[in-house]
């Protein structure tokens, strides 16, 4: 089987109802994509496919077909991402393990709506859960992310 | 202080080069662990903490777990202060487990303030041996060197950099740390700021390794099937049908004991070539169980039988002062009964670990709290010595107190002993919630009596808690003074009678330390009963928590026969300070605008603990509308003595406070015919973005007392602070925990 990830396109050798999170994860080595629940309930394994967000662990390899997935690993090449950067200005993570996907939600957000209000901010943001309690840190990095990109 | 004696003898040892307890068997290095997270300061050490190359890298050993505190950065930052190190060259490398460093049990809220003054020492122990190094080389006095920003600088101006010195310093005699010099605070560089963490950058782009992320050549992967209910035995399951799964290689029973302590509980393990296909292999196992005595254990029943216990009948004393039996007979009584849930810890990464067994003995990779208790049960259950038994501590996905518990790293161990290669335990979610070691549920009931002048005459207070100690002891039913100092026990009120009791509550299921513990349950009877006082005596809630206070004076419970736990420190070093108390509640209700007038349906809650020595008062705003709850504000003040990074300490507050928030709207289990009745975040909600307020604020109270606790303190007022809120904006008190019960949220 084969994917693309990354822009890279990726063959595979796996039954095709396995998710695409174990599959980036224990096929293709890429562990930033996270595993959290198995049911797609709080988004620690969030991709991108063709620039939407998708839970990678209810999303069966087979179904990704031509689509193009996008991981962290492949957001910037260095960590550049505004979205990384102003995740950084905030001092956001704590533990971590959230964030790859906290990260990967609001790309998808700020990609089709450039200067989103607080109430879409939480609209686009409340599948990914941060045990934490990051919320308000993340809020003010993904507003902090938008103005960038308008200026 | 055994643990500096410890440290500074087998600082001694490890600065000569005799000792070493840096162990990796075979090349089993796993492909996705930074090299640095896995080595050990060698020749080049200037004590156990630390170590200089030659070109320049200072490398701070973090010997406790990060789970998100921020430690990693925390601790070292206090070593490269007193080091006079540049940040800018410090690499933070995670210590294996050892008892070198003392106690590595990151839970208790107490890696800052057990390791603050140990980590100065340790950098001013460096500092002074890179001055002698370099008055050595000088041919001058010593007393005419001074470090500086990673130079060492002589009073003619002349300077050498630290990593020139690297050599010649390592070989300087290890200085008697109790009369080393310590910098003052207007000297310091990194104490006290804002220094972002060392992970940051990995955070962010999805380069840090977790427990999951562990990967070594060949490892294979084992999803287990546990009993569903705690003294349940395997009967039957079909291992024919697991190994029909493409990928599934093995199936092993795991055998279980009663109670587990931190070893596993039973189950049958599927171990596979891949997560998914031991996940599959898994679900066609058909496992069948023994009945138990604990098949009928109901929460809601259990719940209700303690409910009616500590309202009616007399319990065992815990500690007791004046006669509060005629004081309640003489005053206005005002009675309250509260009820409180299982709750699951539910951290973002479930319990992951590696594990490989050789002839040399066991390695094993784990997102642990504890590594040195890994170190010991993995031993124990293998039948070695633990000094054959090297962990390595991965990052933690969140721990909140589930992580110190190793029966996950001991089923690793035993898994890759019974197949001869390196085993890695995924749990699920479902396995994560169901066989959590639970948060405890709880009864309380309280009485007071007020006098005409509104003052609080008696205070009677009852609990039923299934204890802790259950875990190593199944017959253990009553709560000892140590878990009760956690509030309930320790109440600071100028109260002349009152009298604290406990009923036996046994446990029908397995019971753990939750973010907190017990000034949960304890937090939200009293931070509740309190209020409800207050309005009873129609007073200002927030002047009234001062009042029952009362004058500025240190506790010492004692005398009225409690034996207070103080989270492990003295009295003496750490007093139960009154005046503090009422500090942070003062400073709480100056920050926000308490006592203003709001919209009917609208109202403000306040509730104060002291907990993990730290002193913390939380104020909520709520709205009611209907049925739907909303918190709109959440504002805190923490007391925790000096504060080694403000801003970590905020993010942990900001954090306690959502944790709060969680529990208090909705964090529940239930059991049914012994088993937990959630599974995964569908049914054990936990607060999203969207429930959280956009207004969440937390004031640090400046102080130069010895640093306290700061990861969990900040829990256990928000529980009543919220529902003290919901009483204010609607006039109805809730005293039964989640209030998803009452309202949607």
């Amino acid at each position: 089987m084969k994917i693309t990830v990354n822009g890279k396109q990726r063959t595979v050798d796996v039954e095709p109802d396995t998710p695409l999170l174990w599959v980036l994860r224990d096929e293709l080595a890429m562990r930033g994509t996270k595993f959290g629940c198995g049911a797609g309930l709080c988004g620690a394994c969030t991709v991108h496919m063709d620039g939407k967000a998708m839970r990678a662990c209810v999303l069966p390899v087979s179904a990704v077909g031509d689509a193009e997935i996008r991981t962290i690993e492949g957001l910037s090449e260095d960590g550049s991402h505004p979205l990384q950067q102003a995740w950084a200005d905030h001092n956001v993570p704590q533990c971590g393990y959230c964030q790859s996907g906290q990260i990967m939600s609001a790309a998808a957000l700020l990609a089709v709506n450039a200067m989103p209000s607080d109430e879409e901010i939480d609209t686009a943001m409340a599948g990914n859960i941060c045990r934490c309690g990051t919320y308000p840190r993340i809020r003010a990095a993904i507003r902090q992310a938008a103005e960038a990109e308008q200026s | 202080m055994t643990v500096l004696e410890k440290i500074s003898r087998r600082d001694f040892l490890k600065a000569t080069g005799v000792s070493s307890s840096g162990l990796l068997i075979g090349a089993a290095l796993p492909t996705t662990l930074r090299a640095d997270v896995l080595q050990r300061p060698s020749g080049d050490a200037l004590n156990l903490f630390v170590s200089l190359r030659e070109d320049g890298t200072v490398e701070i050993i973090a010997h406790r777990s990060e789970m998100g505190t921020g430690i990693r950065t925390s601790l070292p930052q206090v070593v490269a202060d007193e080091m006079e190190a540049d940040w800018d060259r410090v690499t933070v490398i995670q210590g294996l487990a050892s008892a070198d460093y003392g106690s590595q049990n990151t839970d208790g809220s107490r890696s800052v303030r057990n390791f603050y003054t140990v980590m100065r020492q340790m950098g001013a122990a460096a500092r002074s041996m890179l001055e002698s190094s370099a008055a050595q080389r000088w041919d001058v006095p010593v007393s005419e060197c001074r470090a500086s920003n990673h130079r060492v600088v002589h009073s003619d101006g002349r300077s050498i950099g630290f990593g020139e010195l690297a050599t010649s310093a390592a070989e300087q005699p290890l200085p008697a740390l109790d009369s080393l010099p310590l910098k003052s605070a207007a000297d310091f560089r990194y104490i006290g700021k804002d220094v972002p963490s060392v992970d940051l950058a990995d955070m962010t782009t999805g380069a840090t390794t977790y427990g999951v992320d562990v990967a070594l050549p060949g490892m294979l992967y084992a999803s287990i099937e546990r009993r569903p209910v705690m003294g349940t035995s395997i009967e039957s399951f079909s291992a024919d049908a697991a190994k029909k799964v493409r990928g599934v290689v093995a199936v092993e029973v795991i055998k279980g004991t009663d109670p587990n302590g931190f070893k596993p509980i039973e189950g049958v393990a599927v171990i596979a070539d891949k997560t998914w296909s031991a996940i599959k292999g898994r679900q066609a196992l058909a496992a069948t169980w023994t009945d138990s005595a604990h098949n009928s254990h109901s929460a809601d029943v259990y719940l209700d039988e303690l409910m009616d216990a500590v309202s009616s009948k007399p319990g065992v004393v815990a500690r007791e002062r004046g006669d509060v039996d005629a004081a309640l007979a003489a005053g206005k009584r005002v009675s309250a009964s509260y009820r409180t849930p299982y709750l699951a810890h539910a951290s973002m990464e479930p319990p992951m670990a590696t594990a490989y067994v050789t002839e040399q003995g066991c390695e094993v990779w784990a997102c642990t709290q504890t590594p040195q208790a890994t170190q010991q049960t993995v031993a124990e259950v293998l039948g070695l010595a633990p000094e054959k038994v090297t962990v390595n501590v991965t990052l933690l996905g969140g721990g909140f107190g589930r992580k110190s518990k190793p029966d996950f790293s001991a089923e690793a161990a035993l898994l890759s002993r019974a197949v001869g290669k390196p085993v890695q335990v995924v749990w699920t979610r479902e396995d994560d919630i169901r066989h959590d070691y639970f948060h405890s549920c709880c009864a309380q009931h309280y009485e007071a009596s007020i006098d005409e002048s509104g003052a609080v005459t008696g205070w009677l207070a009852r609990q039923a808690t299934p204890p802790i100690d259950t875990t190593w002891d199944a017959s253990a039913d009553l709560m000892s003074d140590g878990s009760l100092s956690q509030t309930f026990g320790s109440i600071p009120f100028a109260i002349p009678n009152l009298r604290l009791e406990g009923h036996r509550a046994p446990a029908h299921a397995r019971i753990g330390w939750l973010r907190s513990v017990y000034n949960i349950p304890f937090g939200f009877g009293v931070g509740s009963f309190v209020d409800e006082l207050a309005h009873a005596a129609d007073k200002d809630p927030a002047a009234f928590w001062i009042e029952l206070i009362g004058e500025d004076r240190l506790l010492d419970f004692a005398p009225e026969g409690f034996e207070f736990s103080n989270y492990g420190k003295p009295l003496s070093e750490y007093p139960y300070d009154t005046a503090r108390f009422k500090g942070v509640i003062r400073e709480l209700t100056e920050t926000i605008p308490w006592g203003e007038s709001l919209p009917a349906g609208q109202g403000w809650g306040i509730a104060a603990a002291r907990s993990f020595l730290s002193y913390v008062a939380v104020a909520c705003k709520v709205s009611v509308e209907g049925d739907q709850l909303k918190v709109l504000e959440m504002h805190s003040v923490i007391d925790a003595g000096l504060v080694v990074n403000p801003d970590r300490v905020h993010a942990q507050m900001e954090g306690a406070m959502i944790f709060g928030l969680s529990l208090a709207l909705m964090g529940e289990i239930t059991f049914e015919g012994g088993e937990p009745q959630q599974s995964n975040f569908h049914d054990y909600p936990v607060a999203r973005i969207n429930q959280v307020p956009r207004v969440i604020r937390n004031t640090i109270t400046a102080s130069d007392a010895p640093p306290a606790g700061v990861g969990e303190p900040g829990v256990p007022p928000v529980a009543p602070a919220i529902a003290n809120a919901v009483f204010a904006a609607t006039g109805k008190r809730h005293r039964t925990l989640p209030l998803n019960k009452a309202y949607r949220v």
